[in-house]
């Protein structure tokens, strides 16, 4: 049993082998056959030919992390979705439809009530 | 012991012939890309490498071997090299689970023509889709330049918002098939008819949200070249740099099979129940095609600015695919589709 539900991911694990080999191999054959010839001009950070002012990573927009919060309360929703849908049609054979689908609207009539609250605060404006 | 022999063989054989196809389609990917788009715009395109410029495509390759790689002073040097690795390997490792026709029987054994068939097949390509936002993310903080941070930080907060309208657009596939395999969502699509005509608005969001993902244009704020220079590939050079843009156009093959399989119903078409190697080839024509389309996409629609782009991602795609969602799900009950 484990045995047979391991097999469906050894290709994967394979798969991923061979294109991490691949992606280094890649890398080496630049190393090998590229030129080198640095000097430190060339090797500062490309600011468009000005001379770089500060460091390259810095404070960053507040906004990107309300979108990442956002995102991971969404994506979870997606994710209770999914099985939600693969037994949907299982309930509807035995009559049971508008039960299950009455329910998924309650859960996600919730998460809407934080998605218009979001929006009217303001979290999906960039300016 | 011998069995395990031959299925680790057949493993390898198929993650070879599978890498090999997709290299020779990145390749020529580029090259069909450049002749398309010079067509739409009365150009004539590489033409001078072989005939018809058929050879471009190595002839680029050769040329990036030997570009020097400059590597920046003070790029984080390991982050910096996995970058590109990360990048690419999703890429390639989503299409495992992507099935290529019916099983055949090949050197006395059953093979089917998948790499893998799991029996989470779409959450599978959700969760790799997720990864190949590191190597975006590593690029562009470990390059250590202004331009490559912001480009990759822009970047990763537009794919992760058109995820959520994606991850939606898969739900009535899945609601339709009963299962999250994607041999069985296209069984499903075998027995009634192509999701696309029970869900168009679904396949219509999902295409946009696929383009989103790869940063195709209209979407292609890395190559917003006014404001970012190169975005989070600004950095990098010769084969680094190669990996990315192969990256890129393997994704784009990538989600032309994914779109395929989930609305257009994969390797299906006319006469594929009795000849099973019909299936790769219409697979073939429908990536293909949708590949054109997304050129053709490219050719036509200006950049969208940043804050619309995103405003389009969080108040538009994301309620209609909710909505669509809903909408599926009371057909399956009111009609019993």
């Amino acid at each position: 049993m484990l045995q047979d539900y391991l097999n469906d991911y050894w290709p994967i694990a394979i798969l991923l082998l061979l294109t991490t080999l691949l992606g280094i191999v890649a890398i080496g054959l630049g190393y090998l056959f590229g030129p080198r010839r640095s000097n430190k001009r060339k090797n500062a950070p490309y600011e468009s030919g000005m001379s770089p002012i500060g460091p390259g990573t810095r404070q960053l927009p507040v906004k990107f992390y309300i979108v990442a919060v956002l995102f991971i309360l969404f994506d979870i929703e997606v994710v209770f979705l999914l099985p939600w849908a693969v037994i949907f049609k299982k309930f509807v054979d035995e009559g049971l439809g508008n039960f299950v689908l009455i329910e998924m609207i309650i859960f996600l009539g919730i998460l809407l009530v934080g998605y218009v609250y979001a929006w009217k605060k303001g979290a999906f404006e960039w300016d | 012991m011998n069995e395990t022999l031959a299925f680790i063989l057949e493993w390898v054989i198929k993650g070879a012939v599978l890498i090999a196809i997709l290299l020779t389609g990145f390749a020529y990917t580029t090259y069909f890309e450049r002749r398309f788009l010079a067509r739409i715009q009365i150009r004539v395109g590489p033409n001078r490498a072989g005939p018809f410029g058929l050879l471009q495509p190595v002839a680029d390759g050769i040329k990036l071997i030997f570009k020097e790689e400059v590597e920046p002073a003070e790029a984080y040097r390991f982050a910096f090299l996995l970058a590109p690795v990360m990048t690419m390997v999703p890429a390639v490792v989503i299409m495992a689970v992507i099935p290529w026709g019916d099983k055949v029987v090949m050197f006395g054994r059953e093979i089917a023509l998948a790499v893998t068939d799991l029996n989470v097949g779409v959450l599978y390509l959700l969760s790799i889709a997720s990864i190949s936002v590191y190597g975006i993310v590593l690029a562009g903080w470990s390059s250590n330049n202004k331009y490559a941070m912001m480009g990759g930080i822009r970047s990763t907060a537009q794919m992760i918002s058109y995820e959520l309208a994606l991850g939606l657009s898969f739900v009535p596939p899945i609601l339709l098939a009963g299962s999250l395999s994607m041999s069985e969502i296209i069984q499903g699509q075998q027995s009634s008819a192509w999701y696309i005509v029970y869900a168009p608005l679904a396949a219509i969001v999902c295409f946009i949200a696929l383009l989103a993902e790869v940063n195709r244009a209209p979407f292609d704020m890395v190559e917003a070249e006014q404001e970012l220079v190169a975005g989070y590939v600004t950095e990098y050079s010769g084969m680094k740099f190669a990996l990315f843009f192969m990256g890129e156009y393997i994704k784009m093959a990538a989600v032309s099979a994914i779109f395929a399989t989930m609305f257009l119903g994969g390797f299906d078409g006319p006469g594929v129940d009795t000849y099973a190697w019909l299936g790769p080839i219409y697979l073939f024509l429908k990536i293909f095609g949708l590949l054109g389309l997304m050129i053709w996409i490219r050719a036509t629609l200006p950049r969208l600015r940043y804050d619309r782009l995103m405003a389009f991602g969080w108040k538009v795609l994301i309620p209609i695919a909710l909505l669509n969602v809903f909408i599926t799900a009371a057909l399956i009950v009111g009609l019993g589709i």
